[in-house]
């Protein structure tokens, strides 16, 4: 099977690479909704794949995939890693921990160094906003941004987007036009909440974000998300309900008085969920603060928790963007150069 | 190269920039100081004659605020004396430093360095002011940080006055601002950037105002780039308190879409500032409420710049653009070109304590010729500073200085 072979919704894309005419995948912002949603197309044969008990294909054999991951992570680390090795390709792990970063060594000549190694897709996470893309402006190949400091977590969106799809679908649900999603953390230092917010509004959805006034940015109307400090008057009706991480790392005092205040006020308790649409979906980027922003009764709850499947559908997603991004340098027909469209 | 005047000079054919207006004339200089100017004045035998050929003849500029002595950067844009701020490694805290410096540039580009305020520039422990000021210190200056000890603030305030020197503050609550890179609102939000609400300036704008009346002191509030801040400013001067305010051609030219795509060309530090409080500044150039328009050039190479937004250093080279940029102000019709002197010329000196930055008898014969016409773009690529971050890259500007005399020595033909 190849991925190709697979053609898109007559109608709904361009044709070839004009479906996705960009080289690197930065960020939701400045994606239109048709490249979104031929993302997510992509990315359900390997959901399929991904159920089957025989996982690998050779899509990328020969290629090589570097994973250069300058902040710590494990689920999102791993999640490219096995859908890497899952298309065949050949996978490297760089750790910032291990690296000559901490011998001093520059942002730029890392990139170079990379670059040097012929990778033919650069996964990269960086604690600064903007990192990726200016390490995606020194290197040849795809680059693909895993997180940049409080930017964006594109694949997480898209991830968040593709299992809320599918929870919809098996409700008979189509898509996000009129869908309520309610977001609701540390929004100010969440590059997870800005993918998600310029990714659910691309696709339809309508999206409020809840946090304390310390956490919440500034302008976030502009970009097209509704702000509450209430809590439960922002899970009034909501449809989904998107629970973030608070980072125990900022719970000094400084943002937040304590963890047992925040849960009072901010918590997702089964109680508090009752006041969303019934049946309102749950979802979580994970790592869970269980008993802090969320409940385990709630985060467990089969049926409308779909944490486990936002995870599931990390491994597909990531799997498409691969695919699609190295469609160029592999050659694939209507993806070449005749197809000069890189924005 | 003797810097001495040997001879006097006859600058003929141009269009003399006055403190109040620009008159047709001749300028004469001896002895490194302007004796005559005006439409009687004549070369006299034995002169050396330059012909402006119809081109403006104004004061060399005093740049009231550069963090490095760039000489060639300094005078392409037409600078003849240069505040240096004493964020330098190690910072302007001591005598010798100071002296050091006052000379460094001599004797075609008079350096006056600004005696940090406090002791490495922690903002903790008072420096020894009186003798940096016995070293070569014409002011004193925070740095590019604010005071946070209120305490300080008024001690420091206190001496300065006694002194009779002027206290550059950097007016930004560092309580607020933290760790911020860029103005909060909608840009820094998109970019996912730290950043702190505008209005940390005028808070600390306040705070200043308020111990420099109570202190009896002069204060300069080095950039004020919003209107909250500055309506403190004008408030302020309407009540008779010495205060005094400037500001970059970045803070009136550009707000802070500027950061887009992560450029670290436009960080700086105060932050970009959203378009509205960029029109209150370009308001307060026009009604007075800004006395002084500094390039606070600060050459930044790769190393520095080439980084993640947050992660660079702050700052730009502005010594090539600051003329051109207040030229543009002129031909917009904010201000009128006597004006344009007095911002980056006169009013900077006068707060040195400089006999310069004007063309009047006595005067020093800092003088600059321009053609205030000359089209040019600024090009990152090609720039006589150190390095070329430059927030105006690519920009089409007019204005350029064509020659250039620095106590009536020509040093830039």
């Amino acid at each position: 099977m190849t991925s190709s072979a697979k053609a898109p919704a007559a109608g709904r894309y361009p044709a070839g690479g004009l479906a996705f005419p960009h080289r690197d995948l930065l960020g939701i912002g400045g994606l239109e909704t048709h490249e979104l949603l031929f993302l997510l197309d992509e990315a359900e044969q390997w959901v399929e794949l991904n159920r089957r008990s025989s996982k690998h294909v050779d899509v990328l054999s020969g290629l090589t995939l570097i994973n250069a991951f300058f902040e710590n992570s494990t689920r999102t680390l791993l999640s490219f890693e096995i859908a890497g090795k899952r298309l065949g390709a050949d996978v490297v792990n760089m750790h910032a921990a291990t690296s000559s970063l901490k011998k001093g060594e520059t942002l730029i000549d890392t990139a170079v160094t990379l670059n040097a190694m012929r990778a033919d897709a650069i996964v990269i996470r960086h604690a600064s906003s903007g990192a990726v893309a200016l390490i995606a402006d020194k290197v040849d190949c795809p680059v693909l941004n895993a997180g940049d400091g409080q930017h964006e977590h594109p694949t997480q969106a898209l991830l968040d987007a593709l299992a809320l799809r599918h929870a919809l679908r098996a409700r008979g649900q189509d898509e996000f036009a009129g869908l309520c999603v309610t977001i609701c953390g540390d929004i100010l230092h969440s590059r997870v909440a800005r993918s998600n917010i310029l990714c659910l509004t691309a696709l339809g959805a309508r999206v409020r974000v809840c946090a304390p006034p310390a956490l919440m940015p500034a302008a976030i109307e502009a970009l097209g998300a509704e702000p509450f400090h209430d809590f439960d008057a922002a899970l009034c009706g909501a449809d989904v309900v998107m629970m973030l991480r608070l980072q125990n790392e900022r719970m000094d005092g400084q943002f937040i008085p304590s963890p047992r205040e925040y849960h009072r006020l901010y918590g997702l308790t089964s109680t508090r969920l009752a006041r969303a649409a019934p049946d309102a979906l749950v979802m979580h980027p994970g790592p869970m603060n269980r008993g802090v922003e969320i409940d385990s009764d709630v985060a467990d709850r089969a049926g409308t928790s779909l944490i486990v499947n936002q995870v599931e559908m990390g491994v597909a997603i990531r799997m498409a963007c691969l695919d699609v991004l190295t469609r160029r340098g592999r050659g694939v027909a209507g993806w070449g150069d005749e197809a000069k469209q890189w924005v | 190269m003797g810097m001495k005047q040997m001879r006097p000079l006859a600058i003929t054919g141009g269009s003399l920039v006055l403190p109040d207006r620009v008159v047709r004339g001749t300028l004469r200089c001896a002895e490194g100081r302007i004796v005559a100017l005006g439409d009687a004045t004549a070369p006299q035998d034995g002169d050396d004659v330059f012909d402006a050929g119809g081109r403006l003849v104004a004061p060399g500029l005093v740049d009231f605020g550069v963090f490095a002595v760039d000489k060639p950067a300094f005078h392409f844009g037409g600078i003849t004396r240069a505040a240096l701020m004493p964020d330098q490694s190690p910072p302007l805290d001591h005598p010798a430093r100071v002296q050091f410096l006052a000379y460094s540039g001599k004797p075609d580009l008079w350096v006056h360095p600004l005696a940090a305020a406090t002791r490495g520039l922690q903002g903790t422990e008072l420096a020894e002011l009186a003798m940096m000021r016995e070293a070569g210190a014409r002011a004193i200056s925070t740095g590019r940080r604010w005071i946070a000890d209120s305490g300080l603030m008024l001690r420091l305030l206190q001496y300065a006055a006694m002194l009779d020197m002027v206290v550059v503050s950097h007016a930004e609550d560092s309580g607020i601002a933290g760790k911020a890179v860029a103005t909060a609102g909608e840009m820094a939000t998109r970019l996912g950037l730290p950043s702190a609400p505008a209005e940390a300036e005028a808070l600390a704008a306040a705070r200043d105002i308020a111990l420099a009346e109570l202190a009896g002191a002069r204060l300069h509030l080095r950039q004020v780039t919003t209107r909250a801040a500055l309506d403190l400013v004008r408030t302020a001067k309407q009540r008779g308190i010495a205060v005094t305010a400037g500001v970059t051609p970045a803070h009136f030219q550009l707000s802070d879409l500027a950061m887009g795509e992560f450029r670290t060309f436009a960080r700086l530090s105060p932050p970009l500032r959203s378009e509205a409080d960029r029109q209150a500044v370009l308001e307060a150039v026009g009604d007075g409420t800004i006395d002084v328009i500094c390039s606070s050039h600060d050459p930044r190479g790769p190393e520095d710049k080439r980084l993640p937004f947050a992660d660079a250093e702050p700052g730009m080279a502005g010594a090539e653009t600051l003329l051109a940029m207040v030229l543009g102000l002129v031909r917009d019709g904010v201000i009128d070109m006597a004006r344009a002197f007095q911002l980056v010329a006169a009013t900077p000196a006068s707060l040195l304590g400089a006999d310069a930055g004007r063309l009047a008898p006595g005067a020093e014969a800092d003088i600059a010729i321009l053609d205030p016409e000359r089209p040019w773009i600024v090009d990152s690529r090609r720039m006589e500073a150190s390095a070329g971050n430059t927030p105006f890259d690519g920009q089409p500007v007019q204005g350029r200085v064509t020659a250039l005399f620095k106590g009536g020595v020509s040093i830039r033909p």
